[in-house]
């Protein structure tokens, strides 16, 4: 058993080592704000935001804490920054769970003219880097984890029903609330409950392959309209990356903010205001082709250390905070 | 009825599903990103004493059960109801044998319980940690026997069963932790 102490000093170097590892790259540290005017109308994803006294203006003006520094990193790209890593805090309301802390440290970064395979490689060293024992890789599309691990052959087809039917069989527990003929919540249910605890057992499972609903702000693919160009990385049932290759036209990132909007809108959520600044950039340069990719640093740590606990690894958990 | 949502769930929380008090024992948040979060929670019915698992979408709302502990004494069974008694009020309560469950064996007349009331009604009893009771019957044990023998079994005034040393002799009362249903020392 590892005394605080040492803990914090485990965390310490783990970060160093993060760095260490893109400065050796070339990849440059950005520090982008916390504060934003706009924040994300990802219906899944609630922000926090605080009212600021802004000298010369008579009322507080309203700031979101960042979700993800994904939009600011962006906007870098376009105006030319070349490859850049964010190592820091992002702040998701409503997010605690052993997993999860509504603060917490995520490794954001962005590669120039990578492809999503030579962004999966990357993402695969710097694990490797960090974990006590090096681990092979284990590559898997979303419809083939269905077929492996729910029967289903092909689950871009399959409906509501047959989801149900291989949830109740794989013995998960009753769930309440889900319409039976919601086939996109039970089709994540199977995902959440029945593929991703058996994902990268002694591996690093990279899941690619989504369907376009769930691209965020990744491209389609070029030849099959229903998948996006993102992936997942799982390591011990736990998932700890995400990545896309990203999307570059402005006119399609208004229209992917307004179609959440829209959503956020339909389940009563309250709307957000998006960031114009960022829209506006892609508008007026556009964002290089690059990959990028969102790694969750604390989970990673919990995994270097065998920590079962995000609160482990951290100094603070909220309720401590 | 008043309702709980998902939001509000936490350890101990008291909600009914399917008519039956039952009480939060983990709740996780599912929150995958992508998709919609989901409270998965496992809770002990209250009535039965079992741990159920099952996985609400967030946001779902359940109905609050009326449920709370107090301590009452308990009085005495009439054959089909056990009584208890609120000390401050003198408010009287019956709780059925389904309610007692197996702890009808450590229930020691006098005693100060924790019982669980839903809707008013005792569902689960609590006895106290530990009781005095009189042995009725065990055989007699052999002259010389130390207390680090491996002991024998004696019957209870209320029914239970407990291992005790040799040396204690019917008629004697024991202390008996009821938790571990366990001989503890001999009363004095």
């Amino acid at each position: 058993m590892m005394t605080r102490r040492e803990r914090l000093q485990q965390r310490s170097q783990f970060l160093q080592q993060l760095r260490a590892f893109f400065y050796a790259r070339d990849c440059l540290e950005v520090d982008t704000p916390l504060l934003s005017q706009g924040a994300t109308p990802d219906v899944h994803l609630r922000s926090l935001s605080s009212w600021v006294q802004v000298p010369g203006y008579a009322e507080k003006r309203r700031y979101y804490w960042q979700t993800s520094p994904e939009y600011p990193m962006k906007r870098l790209l376009c105006e030319g920054s070349g490859d850049i890593f964010y190592l820091g805090k992002v702040f998701r309301d409503g997010d605690l769970s052993p997993r999860h802390q509504i603060e917490f440290t995520l490794l954001e970064w962005y590669r120039l003219d990578f492809s999503l395979t030579q962004l999966i490689t990357e993402v695969v060293e710097l694990i490797n880097h960090i974990l006590p024992q090096t681990r092979t890789v284990e590559y898997l599309s979303y419809a083939q984890a269905f077929a492996q691990f729910c029967g289903i052959t092909d689950i871009f087809t399959a409906s509501a029903a047959q989801c149900r039917v291989a949830l109740e069989q794989s013995g998960a527990p009753e769930v309440v609330g889900v319409a039976p003929e919601d086939k996109v919540l039970w089709e994540q249910l199977l995902l959440t409950e029945v593929i991703e605890p058996q994902l990268g057992n002694g591996v690093i499972t990279v899941l690619s392959d989504f369907p376009a609903r769930d691209a965020a702000l990744a491209k389609i693919h070029p030849e099959n309209p229903l998948l996006a160009q993102r992936f997942e990385v799982f390591v011990d049932a736990m998932e700890l990356a995400n990545g896309y290759d990203e999307l570059a036209d402005a006119v399609l990132y208004r229209q992917r903010f307004n179609e959440s909007l829209q959503q956020r809108a339909a389940q009563q959520l309250a709307g957000v205001p998006l960031d114009e600044h960022l829209l506006q950039t892609l508008a007026d340069y556009p964002l290089p082709a690059c990959s990028g990719v969102a790694l969750g640093a604390d989970r990673l740590l919990m995994l270097a250390l065998g920590a079962q606990r995000i609160d482990e690894v951290i100094c603070f958990g909220v309720e401590q905070a | 009825m008043a309702t709980v949502s998902t939001n509000e769930f936490k350890n101990g929380l008291k909600f009914l599903m399917d008519g039956q008090p039952c009480s939060i024992v983990e709740n996780t948040i599912v929150q995958p990103g992508k998709g919609q979060a989901f409270n998965r929670v496992k809770y002990r019915n209250l009535m039965t004493g079992r741990v159920l698992e099952k996985t609400f979408k967030s946001g779902e709302k359940v109905d609050a059960a009326d449920v709370h502990e107090t301590g009452l004494q308990y009085l005495y069974n009439d054959g089909e109801f056990w009584h208890f008694m609120d000390e401050v009020t003198f408010d009287q309560y019956q709780a059925s044998a389904a309610a007692i469950g197996d702890m009808a064996k450590w229930l020691v007349e006098q005693d100060h319980c924790v019982v669980t009331l839903f809707n008013g009604d005792p569902i689960s009893v609590t006895p106290p940690k530990q009781v005095v009771l009189e042995i009725v019957e065990t055989d007699p044990g052999l002259k010389g026997d130390t207390a680090d023998s491996t002991g024998k079994p004696a019957t209870l005034s209320t029914g239970a069963v407990v291992k005790v040393p040799l040396f204690v002799q019917q008629g004697e009362k024991v202390i008996v932790n009821t938790e571990k249903g366990e001989y503890v020392s001999r009363a004095k």
